[in-house]
């Protein structure tokens, strides 16, 4: 391999940001025709590398070579130039254009000054046509097509510059298997014409799937250059995490269920008959202390309708809600958290974290305003608090005063729950809290559920994967349709029983 | 997992599929709405005035707001790109003080009208580069130039300042005959020629399209390459040099320079942009539609005059209810449409 030219060579790179060093003397090559992984826990610097590549963020030391020729990529359009192009997890492109605007927006065909309009629309049909999308209409808004459509558009904007390098960050995260492999059969189609593609994704699988080589980063360092072929996924999962192998046997079997079952007594919350005109009807659950409640059902099918309720961020308007035996109106979030009622929502960007403070200020905003604003919290309690949940839910960096901003999304996430748990909630709703972040940090996440429950708080746990809600649920809610459909007791329950649930009734 | 998510998704797909059709048709429904509102209120008048229902009076509509229409145009750019510009009453107030002292003083009017032209643009181009480089609100820096054109009216002269030029005053008088008896002013010509370039750079120019890509999503038209910064820039020039035109259209109308001038112009302005259907978050939105906006204000006015027992105040009470009607109708839009 060492005869050709890398497209992209990247030597001894590193980033910093105040508290945090993002990448640290890492290398990376991509040959053509080649669908290369890169591979990391979040925080990794993955992203961080991408970034780079991309023009986003400027290098503070090493050297970047596109086809034997140094690069100092100062923006997006400077490494567009180069033949890079990227199609981020989120579709960057304009969701008020046209799909014939959105591919070719920038590099419109034009006579005599004025856009061609005639010329944008064949262009456009021929390269949705290679891409087999011919039923993608090109004057359609974006906004109309599914996310799996929308990012092969944005990838149809790619072929048409004729790109070297495409970088595909999460382009699956949102697909379902159909899309996945409409998608791979793109990536291979480009692969063989030869594209060099760069692929981050958590989905092992795909990986192993789609990936000829790949190369693993671990906290901001080089790990290695592997073929696919030559390493099995789980030296791939101890290398990126950096544990031995029986470790990690070990951390996968840490959440089995351990505890007794409760479900006599006082539940700490239980609803009769709690439903929301246009949202969810019906719901009745009950959550003792120490328990887990887990929801399973399929996306759109009302779980995190029924956390809203519950947490107040909409309002019932039926059935009620009783709190340790007696009747309580929540009507808004303020009320649910002064019956001790934590909400950890699926939306981490909009959920309150402040980006441009440390990680020490965050969680002691929360404390702060859990102890009333007149008492002061002494610095040395606020060190010790803060030094605990670091290292409790394993923050990295550990370090208090990195900015919430330059943290890895599982970090975030980690964060935000630590600035709920400053507050000692009695009932723990959490929304899932473990979509788009790696194995390590999703097993250290369920561990702490199981602590939490067994330290005799509540929790209810919304997830999309059925694995995941029977590992940590001690009772399983199954919602459909808007409505609690069943409930099961978790004792030797599979992923194919809640399925049937879930399908039954159908025909 | 595969399964669960695959089902999953499935069932996600499905509810987002009606959404699809409320999205195409509301991309033009705001610019019908406002269009059908203007129909239906130039019917109602010809119902209840039978001398309303006249070519000149629909004309005139452009004739006593040529100004309006190009302040309008201007604005219709800087919203789209998702930001504001408060200064633009102040601008055409200062151009019509420059413009007036200057004529008074004996200065060459076309000498006059391309210094006007270049301080409306001057002032456009500095707010353009503080927005942009300072990374600051549009609203506070165009407020702080509303500040600084307005104050510099009064430091030029408190009193009103006559304009006796005879340009300008043979701009004032003159009319272009129209078949059956109608006429229209030479500002209709210049600011429906205005609207018809600015249609031509929104729709088929490549900075036009930057244009609605930095109001659809900036960071992606950034990712995508697309220049940002020149166009971010180039808006609020525009949107300077649009209020400068206004400030000599408005100096035709009304042969004078006043400080006091063209007060609240700029939101009359934002308020014709909005009720022509462009989103104030940007993005979507139709220069033809700012026009139709300013008729709509046109014909309120004319209402009032009309009847002749209202107090002129009437129509700022009109033009707030029709904005607030608009802007919750946008709301509506933009949320069935997710």
């Amino acid at each position: 391999m060492n005869e050709i030219v890398p497209v992209v060579e990247m030597t001894d790179i590193s980033i910093g940001f105040p508290g945090v060093k993002a990448l640290d003397g890492v290398g990376f090559r991509l040959f053509q025709g080649e669908v290369h992984a890169l591979m990391g826990e979040n925080g990794a610097g993955k992203s961080t590398l991408i970034k780079a590549l991309t023009g986003v963020y400027t290098i503070d030391s090493g050297t970047i070579t596109v086809l034997g020729e140094t690069k100092r990529f100062a923006a997006p359009a400077e490494s567009q130039a180069a033949g890079i192009s990227t199609v981020y997890q989120e579709v960057n492109l304009c969701p008020n254009l046209t799909v014939e605007e959105n591919v070719l927006l920038g590099r419109e065909p034009r006579r005599l000054g004025a856009i061609d309009w005639k010329a944008v629309r064949t262009r456009t049909r021929e390269v949705l046509a290679e891409l087999h999308l011919e039923h993608v209409d090109p004057g359609s808004l974006l906004s109309s097509h599914s996310i799996a459509v929308q990012q092969l558009i944005a990838i149809a904007r790619s072929v048409e510059v004729n790109a070297k390098v495409l970088i595909l960050d999460e382009p699956t995260s949102s697909l379902d298997a159909g899309e996945v492999a409409q998608l791979f059969g793109v990536i291979r189609q480009l692969r063989d014409r030869g594209v060099a593609i760069l692929f981050v994704s958590h989905f092992l699988e795909q990986v192993y799937e789609i990936s000829d080589r790949m190369t693993v980063l671990r906290n901001g360092k080089l790990v290695g250059e592997y073929l696919t072929r030559d390493l099995s996924r789980m030296s791939l999962i101890s290398k990126m995490i950096g544990k031995e192998l029986e470790a990690l046997a070990e951390l996968d079997e840490a959440p089995a269920r351990t505890r007794a079952r409760s479900g006599d007594g006082i539940p700490f919350l239980e609803t009769q008959g709690l439903g929301r005109k246009g949202s969810v009807a019906n719901v009745d659950v009950s959550i003792h202390p120490g328990e887990v409640l887990g929801l399973a059902g399929l996306l759109g099918a009302g779980r995190t309708e029924i956390a809203r309720l519950l947490f107040g961020a909409d309002k019932a308007d039926e059935g009620l809600i009783r709190i340790k035996g007696s009747e309580q109106k929540i009507r808004s979030p303020r009320a649910a958290i002064d019956q001790r009622i934590a909400f950890c929502s699926e939306d981490r960007k909009k959920e309150g974290l402040i980006g441009d403070l440390s990680v020490r200020d965050n969680l002691v905003l929360a404390m702060q305003a859990s102890r009333g604003w007149a008492r002061r919290i002494p610095r040395r309690t606020q060190d010790e608090l803060v030094a605990e949940y670091i290292e409790a839910l394993d923050i990295r960096p550990a370090n208090p005063d990195a900015l919430i901003r330059n943290l890895s999304g599982g970090n975030q996430q980690k964060v935000l729950l630590a600035r709920w748990l400053v507050t000692h909630p009695e009932l723990l709703i959490l929304d899932e809290p473990t979509r788009g972040i790696d194995i390590g940090a999703k097993t250290q996440i369920q561990k702490l559920v199981n602590r939490l429950a067994a330290e005799g708080m509540s929790v209810l746990f919304i997830s999309s994967e059925l694995e995941e809600v029977l590992r940590v649920s001690d009772r399983v809610a199954v919602i459909k349709d808007r409505a609690k459909v069943a409930e099961i007791n978790n004792d030797g329950v599979s992923v194919e029983d809640v399925m049937a649930v879930i399908a039954g009734g159908t025909q | 997992m595969s399964l669960s998510s695959t089902l999953a998704r499935r069932a996600a797909g499905k509810t987002a599929a009606p959404r699809r059709q409320l999205r195409g048709n509301a991309r033009y429904a705001p610019t019908l709405a406002t269009l059908g509102l203007f129909l239906a209120m130039f019917a109602v008048g010809a119902g209840m005035y039978p001398s309303f229902l006249s070519g000149q009076v629909f004309l005139n509509l452009f004739i006593d707001n040529t100004f309006l229409i190009v302040l309008a145009v201007g604005m219709t750019f800087v919203i789209l790109t998702g930001g504001i510009d408060l200064s633009v009453g102040a601008v055409v107030a200062l151009s019509m003080m420059v413009a007036a002292t200057l004529l008074q003083q004996g200065w060459n009017p076309a000498a006059v009208i391309i210094l006007v032209l270049l301080i409306g643009s001057t002032l456009g181009l500095a707010m353009g580069l503080i927005i942009h480089y300072f990374d600051i609100q549009p609203f506070i820096v165009t407020l702080a130039g509303m500040f600084l054109a307005r104050g510099l009216c009064y430091v030029i002269s408190l009193d009103s300042i006559p304009v006796t030029e005879g340009f300008f005053t043979g701009m004032a008088q003159a009319q272009i005959p129209l078949p059956g008896e109608l006429f229209i002013s030479p500002g209709v010509v210049l600011a429906l020629a205005i609207v018809a370039a600015a249609f031509f750079v929104l729709h088929h120019t490549r900075f036009g399209r930057t244009v609605y890509a930095i109001g659809g999503n900036e960071n992606s038209a950034m990712l995508m390459g697309l220049p940002v910064r020149t166009t971010k820039v180039l808006v609020y020039v525009l949107s300077g040099l649009c209020s400068a035109i206004a400030g000599i259209l408005f100096s035709f109308y009304s042969l004078s320079g006043y400080s006091l001038a063209a007060q609240g112009m700029e939101l009359d302005a934002i308020a014709a942009v909005v009720i022509g259907g462009t989103l104030l978050t940007g993005g979507t939105g139709y220069v033809l539609g700012s026009v139709v906006g300013v008729l709509v204000l046109g014909i309120v006015q004319t209402f009032i005059a009309y009847d002749g027992t209202l107090s002129s105040w009437w129509t700022k009470i009109v033009i707030g209810a029709l904005l607030l009607a608009f802007i919750l109708l946008q709301r509506l839009f933009t949320r069935k449409t997710g």
